[in-house]
């Protein structure tokens, strides 16, 4: 889904855990993240920091909106974050 | 002698082109049109005993009646072998060439055959089990594409042993045992020497080709964009009103988020099938971040989010239907003016 919304000229950025496949389906802007159930969350924290880091998943997937690519590529979040 | 019974379209019978599209499957004795060439090709090993023709829109209309009534007119024909087509890169005329033969092999168990070029959307049928082998794309190669189709068929119609590599039709997706000469590990070994001595070297398993797709540019400014928020995780409002599929989706749904600040626990869950769910219905933002997007939306982050979320279930969909959920989901967005999507994925 990824790639069509791209092909149609929409950037799209994909939060994801199992980075390899995305890169070998060819997804252009991933964000990875913490776990498969997950997406956009980590359990494992308190409440308040675990919106920190969504926060952070999503300032980083904003930016990878704003950033040209020419291939599939990752933008790492901040793993202190 | 090899009872041969012919399948082909409406314009290859020479009744019509497409003002006769839509006639009904209908028999007639002995061969019609290429079959004529079949049966010169025959050479005494067999005989065109009888065709069967039916028109290319009547069939791709109503493509399970098509087949039921066809079926009835073969089952009396008694035939030993089925042939289809060639179809060449027709769509509607593979679809049935297709579908006939693989009615024939698995409804009838007729040894049967279709012949068509190997881009035409009648080759899904080979998953289902039919036979095709591959031809032309147009039929001015008529004369080259009915003599593999024959004998192709006549090997079928005796039973022997047959594989896509050594009989040349289009792999079928089933994988059989076999005894190897070496073991796995040998056989490992020995692919990647000749990989790094740039020899030549056939895997065992052939792997997907993925196309690649030119990026979108990027926003300038992502805090003047309208953002969509989509996601494969199976969130949806509680009760799944669309009933999306647990895994195999078949389709996608679009809900409003307008006026939500966040997906409440309890309102929205996940019906993805293939990871547990506690911890996104605990939380529903920790599969779709409506919350944090709607801080960012307060704070001048982004201009905006797109009033509905899609969603749909990336849990063994196949790659045609999440392609064409991505483009109709494109289709909307793109002229509501979105700039950009976050696609979430468990």
């Amino acid at each position: 889904m990824a790639k069509e919304l791209e092909r149609e000229g929409i950037p799209t950025v994909l939060l994801c855990n199992i980075v390899p496949i995305a890169l070998t389906v060819g997804a252009n802007r991933i964000v990875p993240t913490r776990g498969i159930q997950y997406p956009t969350g980590d359990p494992s924290l308190s409440r308040e920091r675990e919106e920190a880091w969504r926060e952070h998943l999503l300032m980083t997937a904003l930016k990878a909106l704003e950033t040209p690519v020419t291939g599939p590529t990752v933008f790492p979040p901040d793993p202190k974050e | 002698m090899l009872r041969v019974v012919h399948y082909i379209n409406q314009f290859f019978a020479g009744l019509g082109g497409e003002e006769k599209a839509d006639l009904k499957p209908e028999v007639r004795s002995g061969p019609v049109g290429p079959g004529r060439l079949l049966q010169s090709l025959l050479q005494g090993k067999g005989e065109v005993v009888a065709t069967l023709i039916c028109g290319d829109t009547y069939f791709a209309e109503q493509p399970e009646e098509a087949c039921r009534r066809l079926a009835d007119l073969l089952f009396t024909l008694k035939a030993d072998l089925m042939l289809a087509g060639p179809a060449f890169a027709s769509g509607r005329y593979g679809l049935a060439c297709g579908e006939v033969a693989r009615m024939a092999l698995n409804e009838l168990t007729i040894p049967a055959v279709a012949a068509m070029h190997p881009e035409n959307p009648g080759v899904q049928a080979a998953a289902a089990g039919a036979y095709i082998v591959p031809c032309g794309s147009s039929a001015a190669s008529m004369k080259e594409a009915l003599p593999p189709l024959l004998a192709f068929g006549i090997k079928l119609a005796g039973g022997s042993a047959l594989s896509p590599d050594v009989d040349g039709y289009l792999p079928r997706g089933i994988r059989k045992n076999v005894t190897a000469d070496l073991p796995a590990a040998v056989r490992a070994v020995n692919m990647v020497l000749a990989k790094i001595a740039g020899r030549p070297f056939t895997s065992e398993i052939p792997l997907p080709q993925f196309d690649r797709v030119t990026p979108a540019p990027p926003v300038p400014d992502i805090r003047q964009a309208t953002v969509a928020l989509v996601t494969e995780s199976g969130l949806v409002p509680a009760g799944n009103p669309d009933r999306i599929e647990s895994s195999r989706a078949s389709h996608f749904a679009r809900y409003s988020i307008g006026g939500l600040r966040g997906f409440a626990p309890g309102e929205f869950e996940s019906v993805h099938g293939g990871y547990s769910t506690d911890f996104a219905n605990a939380d529903p933002n920790r599969l779709v971040p409506l919350d944090i997007a709607r801080r960012l939306q307060g704070a001048g982050g982004i201009a905006g989010l797109y009033d509905y979320y899609f969603t749909t279930v990336g849990n063994g969909t196949s790659v045609q239907n999440a392609q064409a959920f991505g483009r109709e989901i494109a289709a909307e967005i793109r002229s509501c003016g979105v700039k950009a999507a976050i696609l979430t994925a468990t």
